[in-house]
């Protein structure tokens, strides 16, 4: 083949060139671990000195597995394996499809595993008795008479040869998600207060702001704790509002975010402030309303005639729990002052009314924004990497032949077998399979 | 009986064990075989219970999560793959002495992780980034697979000490190790066994890392350096399917796949700094 003088490809099909891939990018991800990433020139500068910094920012060693020649590494290491896979495959595919029963017999009579016998039954009995043990043990045998007698063939699993392709094909897979999810893909993040919605995020780095196409509104966001004071869940209560339309709501926590139209919303931090969202409901007539309210400000419902204001507060402590005194008046007797604990309900009594009260802490939620289309082939890649890595590990293309021939107006029998792994296993079950020929008496066989 | 208990039985119940296979290979004792196998059979069986109620406690507190979820509990688990796996294997090859080779590193993991200051043995409630069953699949893979890589560090270990048999009395203490071919056997198949688990973690933990952070690889070190073990078992593998490699550098390659193994377990966290704070607790 022309190929096969070819000096580039024969560079590119070697092992060799693995083994050194492997190497090299060990030891440049190393480097990477040791030396931080991404982070502001001047904090190069302090930590490794004015000359180091400099050579550090010439090859990129800050931004190191972004860099030209960590992404060529990578690409030598992909054409090193599609190469070397293309030039061994037709071989492997000869393996699997090939005509077993063209096998010279002398071969048989080499391998290692191997078993004579002589049966005092004619040829054709024999053949029988074999087919029909086979049968019984798994193996789906076919025939075809050869010169001096007839050769038997059965194998088990020969695409396991595959496997190891499949595991190499499925790294090529997870470099193609990557490289799609890097082309067409975004990532960014957005702030958003409670009760607001955004049309849009911004890109990490950028302050431009990418438009969504669609409205993500936030009704609520909010946090608990563990008696401990840590933190046991984030969670926001989002809306997808898509041309005018209330299309999706879900409420997200960290591990648990929204996916539409190819973003995907993740739970990623949160802001308090010094503002409270009041709601009054008025008991006759159930209307009710929700006011941003700052400390000190006074506020008006002016339909119900109502003011009021935060006039004193405890502000919240390790646990989110905090207490308003709440000023309130609605034209008719005195004022009321009373105290609203956290977010438990206050049914205030006025003079021909009552009003319910209800406050939470306002807060803005932090969302992580993704789109990435290069996730699914990535996962497909991971999933064909296991399987593939089962199959080239654990499972073995096993072959059986059985010659039986006519000597000497005696019938000759030879079993033989290989197994392109796990040599021992195959002998065990090659073993058991010649007691069963020797417990066959229809077959009448004796060693040889 | 409380579960820090029954772990700190096992933890002695291991160093015995380690004695006894030990004296087993050192002394000749073949007679304390079965007394090693059956005391770290019951090892196991305590070490069960132990994680088993540890579990049932974290629920009792009205934080219940399996117990996978800090350094302490990894230890346990990396402890109790590691004898598990030891004795399938005494089981499949019939020898004892490989234990020598592998129980010490149960045991040395349940007294760094019972001893040591740096984490707490506490039950602590899940922070919200913790709340996955993707963590949970994480580090039962990974932690399978760190445990195979440790008996196969142990058989590369024991293939190197085998190298000094001359071969010049049957009875020498060398002698009674597994030839070198079956050492040299045991020590790949372990490899590939781990090197299946490792893969099945390192995915686990993208797909964690993509639902928590919509990210499935940000290059934070100690992804870094589990991707570097990775790469260092893959050239073990190919070095060996397609080179010929074996015996001597693949038992050397074995032990310095454990230390990265290591270094991305525990070095990491006290040396680099990420997202792993998970390690720190
Ligand atoms: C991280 C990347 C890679 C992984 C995970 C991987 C995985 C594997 C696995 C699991 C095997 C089977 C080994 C066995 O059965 O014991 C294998 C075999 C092989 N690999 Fe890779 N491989 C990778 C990269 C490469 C590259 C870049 C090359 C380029 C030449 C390559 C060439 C081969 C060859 C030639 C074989 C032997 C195939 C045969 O003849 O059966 N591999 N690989």
């Amino acid at each position: 083949m022309k190929k096969k003088n070819n000096k580039l490809w024969d560079f590119f099909t070697s092992v060799k060139l693995a083994l050194f891939c492997f190497f090299t990018l060990a030891i440049a991800s190393i480097l990477g671990t040791f030396i931080p990433q991404n982070e502001s020139p001047d904090a190069y500068i302090q930590r490794y000195g004015a000359k180091t910094a400099e050579i550090f920012r010439l090859l990129d060693i800050t931004d190191m597995y972004n860099s030209w020649w960590f992404i060529s590494l990578l690409s030598l290491f992909s054409i090193n394996l599609i190469v070397c896979s293309i030039d061994r495959l037709p071989t492997v595919w000869k393996l699997v499809t090939m005509d077993n029963l063209a096998t010279k017999v002398d071969r048989l009579a080499k391998m290692a595993t191997r078993m004579r016998f002589s049966s005092s039954k004619p040829v054709q009995d024999v053949v029988t008795g074999v087919e029909q043990t086979l049968k019984s043990s798994g193996w789906k045998p076919s025939r075809r008479d050869v010169e001096g007698g007839t050769l038997l063939f059965a194998q088990k699993t020969p695409w396991v040869r595959f496997g190891v392709y499949i595991v190499h094909l499925s790294i090529l897979v997870i470099f193609a998600g990557a490289i799609i999810g890097s082309l067409f893909g975004s990532k960014g993040s957005i702030m958003v207060r409670e009760k607001t919605y955004t049309p849009y995020y911004f890109e990490w780095g950028s302050p431009e702001k990418v438009p969504l196409g669609f409205d993500l509104r936030v009704d609520n966001f909010s946090l608990t704790y563990y008696d401990t004071g840590t933190p046991k869940e984030f969670r926001s209560d989002l809306v997808v509002i898509d041309d005018g339309q209330e299309v999706l709501r879900k409420s997200i926590v960290v591990n648990d975010p929204l996916d539409y139209k190819g973003y995907t919303f993740y739970q990623a931090s949160y802001q308090a402030y010094d503002e409270y969202l009041v709601t009054i409901q008025n008991q006759n007539n159930g209307a009710s309303k929700i006011f941003l309210a700052q400390p000190g400000k006074e506020l008006k419902w002016h339909e119900a005639g109502i003011n009021f204001g935060i006039i004193n507060l405890l502000p919240p402590d390790p646990w989110g729990r905090y207490r308003l005194k709440i000023w309130f008046a609605d034209n008719k007797g005195d004022p009321s002052v009373f105290w609203l604990d956290g977010e438990t309900s206050v049914t205030v009594e006025r003079p021909d009314n009552a009003y319910v009260f209800k406050s939470k802490q306002m807060f803005a939620t932090g969302l992580q924004v993704a789109k990435d289309p290069g996730v699914w082939p990535v996962y497909i890649g991971c999933i064909l990497m296991l399987l593939g890595l089962v199959v080239a590990f654990f499972l073995s293309h096993k072959r059986l032949w059985v010659y039986i021939y006519n000597e000497e107006s005696k019938t000759k029998f030879l079993v033989a077998g290989s197994s392109n792994k796990n040599k021992v296993g195959f002998q065990n079950m090659f073993d058991t399979l010649i007691e069963k020929f020797e417990e066959d008496e229809t077959l009448q066989l004796s060693k040889e | 009986m409380d579960s820090s208990k029954l772990l700190g039985i096992t933890t002695f119940i291991y160093l015995f064990s380690s004695v006894v296979y030990l004296a087993l290979f050192i002394f000749r004792m073949k007679k304390l075989g079965l007394l090693a196998t059956v005391i770290t059979i019951i090892g196991l069986l305590v070490q069960t219970a132990g994680i088993g109620m540890r579990w049932l406690e974290s629920y009792q507190m009205g934080i219940g999560h399996a117990p996978l979820s800090n350094m302490y509990e990894s230890l346990v688990f990396f402890s109790w793959s590691i004898v598990l796996l030891y004795l399938v294997i005494e089981f499949i090859y019939k020898n004892k002495i490989i234990g020598a080779f592998a129980v010490p590193f149960a045991f040395a993991s349940m007294a760094y992780a019972s001893l040591s200051t740096e984490f707490s043995s506490r039950i602590n409630p899940l922070v919200p980034a913790l709340q996955s069953n993707w963590l949970i699949a994480h580090v039962f893979t990974c932690f399978i697979g760190y445990a195979a890589f440790a008996v196969a560090c142990g058989t590369g270990i024991m293939y190197l000490v085998k190298l000094r048999d001359k071969g010049d009395s049957p009875d020498s203490l060398l002698a009674t190790l597994p030839p070198l071919k079956v050492i040299d056997d045991i020590t790949h198949k372990i490899i590939l066994f781990g090197f299946i688990w490792l893969s099945g973690g390192i995915i686990s933990g993208a797909v964690w890392a993509n639902s928590a952070w919509g990210t499935y690889w940000s290059w934070d070190p100690k992804e870094t350096w589990s991707l570097i073990t990775w790469f260092i078992y893959a050239s073990a593998l190919h070095a060996r399917f397609t080179r010929g490699w074996g015996g001597k550098r693949i038992a050397w390659i074995s032990i310095l796949g454990f230390m990265a193994v290591i270094f991305t377990y525990y070095g990491v966290n006290f040396l680099l700094s990420g997202l792993h704070s998970y390690g720190a607790s």
